[in-house]
C-alpha cells in the first residue's frame, strides 16, 4: 500500500484520483475488514464525497496541502459531527455528536477522507482492544491475537492496509502499545499539544491525540496537520508547532540516546530485548551516542497511574447516566434506579472495575492516601525524566514487554495493566512518545522501539525514528493477509 | 428553669454573576429562553467537552472580593464536586474547594445603629445547574423535566462565619451584601428569579457557652421577609426542642412560606462524599497584584461610604441616607436630582416617597427604566419654589409624569395648573368662601384658630389647588374679623 | 495506606452502578488484588513532594466573555432517551 507521501505525489502527477483511492480501500476492507474487524462504522458516501472534491481541487491545480484526499480512520472516541461515536460502549452505542473535535476540523479544513471510525477498548480502557463492547479486533500479523489497544481498531486498520494513517488516543500507552503490536509508526504527542476538545475523556490529565502511519513520515504529516494551540482546550499550548517533516532526513549524528536501565524487567519477552538491543546498536551506528540513564521510580509508575486514572474516569464518566443521550435501562420506576441500571447494564466489566477503582481512590478518607500520594509520586516520575533529559536527548526502550498475545490469553486485569508498563510513565510526565516497528519474533509478530522525548521536542523523535527507518527494512513489510 | 440561648447563624449565598455569557462556554446567560434554546455541547456535559474559564467572571469575583475586604489567595484552582442529579449534566459541579479565590473578609452591618462586622470565611466561584420541572410536586410527581439554559451561568460562593446572632441581623447581612453586589455591577439581585439565593445554617447555644450547638442547614428562603420569618420560627423550633429536652438533628430543613414553618427533608442520613479533585481540565490561575491592583481601581464608592457621605454632605439623616444608598442606581438618581435642584433634604422626601411608592422595585432595572429623569424631578421641585404650582398640585403632576413620561411644564401648562397668586383674582374667591361658610366664621370669632385652616382648605378645593396657599392665608386674615 | 478491603456495596452506590451478586464478589477479589499491587506506593518516601495535577505546567488561560452561538434545542435533544417538548425527561426523583 502507498504511504501517505506517495499517495499525494501520485495524485499531484495524476497517477491515480482520490475517488479511484478511496474506492480502493473501501473495497479493501469490505474484502478484509470481516477478519480484522477494525471498523466500528464506515462512512462510505461522505468519503467519497470528500474524494471528489478533492479531485476538483487537483483538478483546479489547489489541493489543500499534503493530506488533501489521503483516507483515514478515525478511533471512535473522538467525536465526530453526525456520525456515531460510541467509545465501544452500549451506553453509547447511539450516540450522534451534533459536533466536531477540534482534530475533525483540522483534519477536514486539510482535506483529508475518513473512511470510518475504528474499533478501541471500551472507553479506551485496555491493551488489547478486547474491551469492546461489541466484538475484539484481529492483529493483521495473525488473526488469533489481540492488535493491542486501546486502539486497536485504528492500528490494525493501517496495519491492514485498511486505511492509509489513522488517529489514536493515548492515556497509558493507548498508541504506543498497538502500534508497536501491529507493526506501524505511532506517536503520542506531549500532553497539551494536540487540542483534546472532541476526545471523549477517559483520564484528562494524561489523554493526549496522536497519530497512526505506516511510516515516519506519514505520522509527521498527519501531526502537523493536528497539532497546536486551540482555544477550546484549556491545557492546550500556544508553544508554536516547528515544521515536522523538515525535521526529517536531518540525521542523528551526536545525538546523545539514553538507555533507561530500570527498562529491562523479569517476564520481559527475550527477542523484544534482543531487538530492541539491536535497534541501539544501530542507532549507534548511525551516529548517535548512547548512555545508561536511570529512571528510579519507574517501578511505582503503574501503581501511580492506576490510581490516577482511573479517579479521572470514575468523574469522567459520571455523565453517562441515561438522561441527555446514550442508553438508558427500561424498567427503572424512580431515577436511583433507572441511574444504577443504566450504569451497570451500560458499562462493561473493566470500565466499571476502573470506575469502581477511581471511585474509592477518591473518597472520603482515602483521597491523601491513594489520590493523593499518587500524584506525588507523579512529581517523581516527571523529576527523573528531567534529570535524564539533562544529559540525553532522547530516550530508546521497549515500547511493551511482550509483543501480540492470542485473544483471551490475558484474563486477569492486573496481568493486562503490565502490558503497559513502559508507557505509562511517558503519559504521567506528560512527554511525547514514539513507537516504531524494530523487527519481528522468529514467529513473525512485530516488536516496537520506543523513544521518548523532551516536552514538545516531537521533531527530534521524528527525526530519530525516520533516521533508523531509513537504515532498517521493518517498515517496508506487511502482513499477509488472506 | 429556663436556660438562656443564643442564636448563632452563618450565611451561605449564591449570586449569579452578570457576565454576557456563561462561565465555561460562550452560551448566554440571558434569562427566559425557551426550553434547552441557551445551551451548547459544553453546558451540557456532552462527551468530550472541556470547560474554558471566563475572564469576566473571576475580574467581578475579584472586585466583591475586595469590597469584603477579603485576602484573595496568589493561586487558586477548580476543583470537581461530584453527586448525581439531573440537573447537573456531567453529575459533577465544577467549583472550589480547597483554593478558593479569596477568604477572610468581614462586612459591616448595624442593627438598630450598632454597627457589627461579620466575618467572611470565604468567597469562591463555581458554575449553576438546570432547572427541574416536576410534574406536581416533587413528592408527587411521576417524573420531572430538565432544562439546561441555566446550567454553566457563573455563580459566586459567598459563605459567612458564623457570627450572625439574629434572624435581624441575618437580613440586614443580606440587604448589605446584596447592595455590595448591585453596586459592583456583578449581580441584578433579583431573590424571587433566583439570581441572588441564600442558605442559612442555625443552631443555638446556652448564653456564654463557647461552644456551637448542632446546626439545621435553611433552604428555600427566596426573599428578605422568608429569610426574617425563616429564622425566627427556626430559633424558636430549636429552642422549644431543647427546653423539652430533645436533641436537635442535624438536617436540611425547607422554608414553607405559605406554611409559616420549616420542613425535614427527610432526606436518609446518608453523609455526602463529594469527591473533591482538582479539576484536570483548568489549570491553575495565578492572580497577580498588578491585575488585584488595577481591578481595585474600578471599585466604585461602596454602599457604607456613600451612606455615610450622604449625611455628612447633604446633611441628610441617617435613616434617608441608609435607605438612598440601597441601590447604586438609587442613590446615583439621588445625587443627579441633587445637582439640578440643591435641596437635599426635600429632594430626598420626594424620592423616598413619592419616587419609590410608583416603583415597581427598588433594584437597578426599575430605576433605570423609571419615566421620571432625575432632571425632570428637579424641575418639578424648582416649580414649586418659583410659586408655579403648589406643592399639593406638584404630588399630581408627579403622578402624571410617572405614567406619560412628559415633563412636569408641559402637563401644568396643559392642564391650566398653574397657582393663582394673583392677589386680585384669589379675594374673590375668598370673599365667596366666606360667604358661604358662616358656621367657620363665627368659630373664628369666637376664638378658634382652626377655623382658619379650614377656610383655607376651602379656598383650595374651590381653586382646584392651584391657589397660593401663603397669599390666600394672608387674604383671609385681612378680611376676617377680629376675634372677639 | 488503609486496608484494601474495600467497601463494594458503598462505593457502588457512590458510583450509581447496581451490581449482581456474582459481580460484586468478583470485584471484590480483583480489585483487591489490584489494590494490594497498589500499596507499593508505601514504600515510597513522598515527604515535601509537591502533587502534580498538570504534567505540563500553565497558568491563567481565560477567555473573554464572549457570546457564542448555541446549538438548536432540536440537536441537543437528539440524543435524548426519553423527551417531552424541549425537554428531558427523568423519572421520578427520590431523594437518597
Amino acid at each position: 500500500m502507498p504511504t501517505i507521501a506517495e499517495l499525494g505525489a501520485r495524485y499531484r502527477s495524476g497517477e491515480t484520483t482520490p475517488t479511484q483511492v478511496v474506492e480502493s480501500y473501501l473495497q479493501r476492507i469490505e474484502t478484509l475488514d470481516p477478519q480484522v474487524r477494525a471498523y466500528l462504522t464506515l462512512t462510505r458516501e461522505s468519503a467519497l464525497a470528500r474524494a471528489e472534491a478533492t479531485e476538483k481541487r487537483l483538478k483546479a491545480g489547489k489541493p489543500l496541502g499534503p493530506l488533501d484526499g489521503v483516507p483515514l480512520a478515525i478511533k471512535d472516541v473522538i467525536c465526530t459531527k453526525g456520525v456515531r461515536t460510541t467509545c465501544s460502549s452500549k451506553i453509547l452505542e447511539n450516540f450522534v455528536p451534533p459536533y466536531d473535535a477540534t482534530v475533525m476540523v483540522r483534519l477536514n479544513a486539510a482535506g483529508a477522507v475518513m473512511l470510518g471510525k475504528t474499533n478501541m477498548d471500551e472507553f479506551a480502557m485496555g491493551s488489547s482492544t478486547e474491551n469492546s463492547a461489541f466484538f475484539p479486533t484481529r492483529n493483521p500479523w495473525d488473526l488469533a491475537r489481540v492488535p493491542g489497544g486501546s486502539s486497536g481498531g485504528s492500528a490494525a486498520a493501517v496495519a491492514a492496509g485498511l486505511a492509509a494513517g489513522a488517529l489514536g488516543s493515548d492515556t497509558g500507552g493507548s498508541i504506543r502499545q498497538p502500534a508497536a503490536f501491529c507493526g506501524t509508526v505511532g506517536v503520542k504527542p506531549t500532553y497539551g499539544r494536540v487540542s483534546r476538545y472532541g476526545l471523549v475523556a477517559f483520564a484528562s490529565s494524561l489523554d493526549q491525540i496522536g497519530p497512526f502511519a505506516a511510516d515516519v513520515r506519514g505520522a509527521a504529516l498527519l501531526l502537523q496537520a493536528i497539532a497546536g494551540h486551540d482555544p477550546l482546550d484549556s491545557t492546550s499550548t500556544d508553544i508554536p508547532v516547528p515544521d515536522y517533516p523538515a525535521a526529517l532526513g536531518q540525521g542523528i549524528q551526536g545525538l546523545r540516546v539514553g538507555i533507561p536501565s530500570e527498562y529491562v524487567i523479569e517476564g520481559m519477552d527475550p527477542e523484544v530485548g534482543k531487538a530492541v538491543s539491536a535497534a541501539i546498536e544501530a542507532l549507534k551506528g548511525l551516529g548517535a551516542k548512547t548512555e545508561k540513564v536511570s529512571l528510579p521510580t519507574t517501578n511505582y509508575a503503574l501503581a501511580a497511574y492506576y490510581l490516577i486514572a482511573p479517579a479521572e474516569a470514575s468523574s469522567n464518566l459520571a455523565r453517562y447516566d441515561g438522561v441527555k443521550y446514550g442508553y438508558r435501562a427500561a424498567g427503572g420506576k424512580d431515577l436511583i434506579q433507572m441511574y444504577g441500571r443504566t450504569r451497570a447494564e451500560g458499562f462493561g466489566p473493566e470500565v466499571k472495575r476502573r470506575i469502581m477503582l477511581g471511585t474509592y481512590a477518591l473518597s472520603a478518607g482515602y483521597y491523601e492516601a491513594y489520590y493523593g500520594k499518587a500524584q506525588r509520586v507523579r512529581t517523581l516520575v516527571r523529576r527523573d525524566f528531567q534529570q535524564a533529559f539533562e544529559r540525553v536527548d532522547v530516550l530508546a526502550c521497549p515500547t511493551a514487554p511482550n509483543v501480540a498475545f492470542k485473544l483471551g490469553e490475558k484474563e486477569d486485569p492486573l496481568q493486562m495493566y503490565l502490558c503497559d508498563v513502559f508507557t505509562i510513565p511517558v503519559n504521567l510526565a506528560g512527554l511525547p512518545g514514539l513507537s516504531l516497528p524494530c523487527g519481528f519474533t522468529q514467529s513473525g509478530l512485530p516488536i516496537g522501539l520506543q523513544l521518548i522525548g523532551k516536552p514538545f521536542d516531537e521533531s527530534t523523535l521524528l527525526s530519530a525514528a525516520y533516521a533508523y527507518e531509513q537504515a532498517t527494512p521493518w517498515h517496508a513489510r506487511a502482513p499477509a493477509l488472506p | 428553669m429556663s436556660t438562656d440561648y443564643e442564636t448563632v447563624i452563618g450565611l451561605e449565598v449564591h449570586a449569579q454573576l452578570l457576565t454576557r455569557s456563561k462561565m465555561f462556554c460562550g452560551c448566554p446567560t440571558a434569562f427566559g429562553g425557551s426550553p434547552n434554546s441557551q445551551t451548547c455541547p459544553v453546558c451540557q456535559g456532552m462527551p468530550g467537552v472541556l470547560p474554558v474559564i471566563n475572564r469576566r467572571a473571576i475580574e467581578f469575583a475579584i472586585r466583591t472580593a475586595l469590597a469584603l475586604h477579603c485576602t484573595i489567595n496568589a493561586g487558586c484552582r477548580f476543583a470537581r464536586k461530584h453527586y448525581y442529579y439531573p440537573d447537573m449534566p456531567k453529575n459533577y459541579q465544577i467549583s472550589q474547594y480547597e483554593e478558593p479565590l479569596a477568604v477572610e473578609g468581614w462586612l459591616e452591618v448595624a442593627v438598630d445603629g450598632a454597627p457589627r462586622r461579620i466575618g467572611i470565611e470565604r468567597l469562591h466561584m463555581e458554575e449553576d445547574v438546570g432547572k427541574l420541572i416536576h410534574e406536581g410536586t416533587l413528592e408527587t410527581a411521576r417524573a420531572s423535566l430538565v432544562d439546561f439554559n441555566r446550567s454553566g451561568v457563573p455563580l459566586m460562593e459567598i459563605v459567612s462565619k458564623p457570627d450572625v446572632r439574629s434572624a435581624e441581623e441575618a437580613t440586614a447581612y443580606l440587604r448589605a451584601l446584596r447592595a455590595i453586589l448591585l453596586y459592583l455591577g456583578v449581580c441584578d439581585g433579583n431573590m424571587e428569579e433566583g439570581s441572588f439565593r441564600c442558605d442559612a445554617n442555625i443552631s443555638l447555644r446556652p448564653r456564654g457557652s463557647k461552644e456551637y450547638g448542632v446546626k439545621v442547614e435553611i433552604k428555600n428562603m427566596n426573599s428578605f421577609k422568608n429569610v426574617q420569618h425563616a429564622l425566627e420560627f427556626e430559633a424558636r423550633r430549636q429552642a422549644k426542642a431543647l427546653a423539652a429536652g430533645e436533641r436537635i438533628v442535624q438536617e436540611t430543613r425547607l422554608w414553607e412560606a405559605d406554611k409559616g414553618y420549616t420542613l425535614s427533608m427527610r432526606s436518609k442520613e446518608y453523609a455526602h462524599d463529594y469527591r473533591y479533585f482538582p479539576e484536570p481540565d483548568l489549570v491553575p490561575l495565578k492572580v497577580e497584584q498588578r491585575w488585584v491592583d488595577q481591578l481595585r481601581t474600578t471599585l466604585p464608592e461602596l454602599p457604607v461610604v456613600r451612606q455615610q457621605r450622604f449625611v455628612s454632605q447633604y446633611g441628610l439623616p441617617a435613616y434617608d441616607a441608609e435607605l438612598l444608598t440601597q441601590s447604586r442606581a438609587l442613590a446615583d438618581y439621588y445625587e443627579a436630582a441633587v445637582r439640578e435642584y440643591p435641596k437635599p433634604k426635600i429632594v430626598s422626601n420626594w424620592v423616598l416617597s413619592e419616587l419609590l411608592r410608583e416603583l415597581p422595585g427598588d433594584d437597578e432595572a426599575a430605576i433605570t427604566r423609571c419615566p421620571i429623569p432625575p432632571k425632570n424631578l428637579a424641575r418639578l421641585l424648582a416649580l414649586i419654589d418659583d410659586g408655579t404650582i403648589s406643592g399639593k398640585i406638584a404630588k399630581d403632576v408627579f403622578e402624571k409624569m410617572y405614567r406619560s413620561g412628559e415633563d412636569a411644564e408641559t402637563i401644568v401648562r396643559r392642564e391650566g395648573l398653574v397657582q393663582v397668586a394673583d392677589a386680585g383674582a384669589l379675594a374673590a374667591v375668598v370673599e365667596q368662601v366666606l360667604a358661604a361658610n358662616a358656621p367657620a366664621v363665627e368659630d373664628w370669632k369666637k376664638g378658634k384658630k382652626q377655623s382658619l385652616g379650614f377656610l383655607v382648605g376651602q379656598v383650595m378645593k374651590t381653586t382646584q389647588g392651584k391657589a397660593n396657599p401663603a397669599i390666600v392665608n394672608q387674604l383671609l386674615l385681612e378680611q376676617l374679623p377680629k376675634p372677639s | 495506606m488503609p486496608d484494601p478491603k474495600i467497601d463494594i456495596e458503598h462505593v457502588a452506590r457512590l458510583a450509581r452502578l447496581d451490581l449482581s451478586e456474582p459481580e460484586k464478589e468478583r470485584m471484590r477479589s480483583q480489585l483487591d488484588a489490584i489494590l494490594t499491587y497498589i500499596d507499593k506506593l508505601r514504600q515510597l518516601n513522598t515527604e515535601g513532594v509537591e502533587p502534580t495535577s498538570h504534567a505540563i505546567p500553565m497558568v491563567n488561560v481565560m477567555r473573554e466573555d464572549e457570546v457564542r452561538p448555541c446549538l438548536p434545542a432540536g440537536e441537543m435533544l437528539a440524543n435524548a432517551p426519553e423527551r417531552e417538548r424541549e425537554f428531558f425527561r427523568v423519572p421520578k426523583i427520590i431523594e437518597e
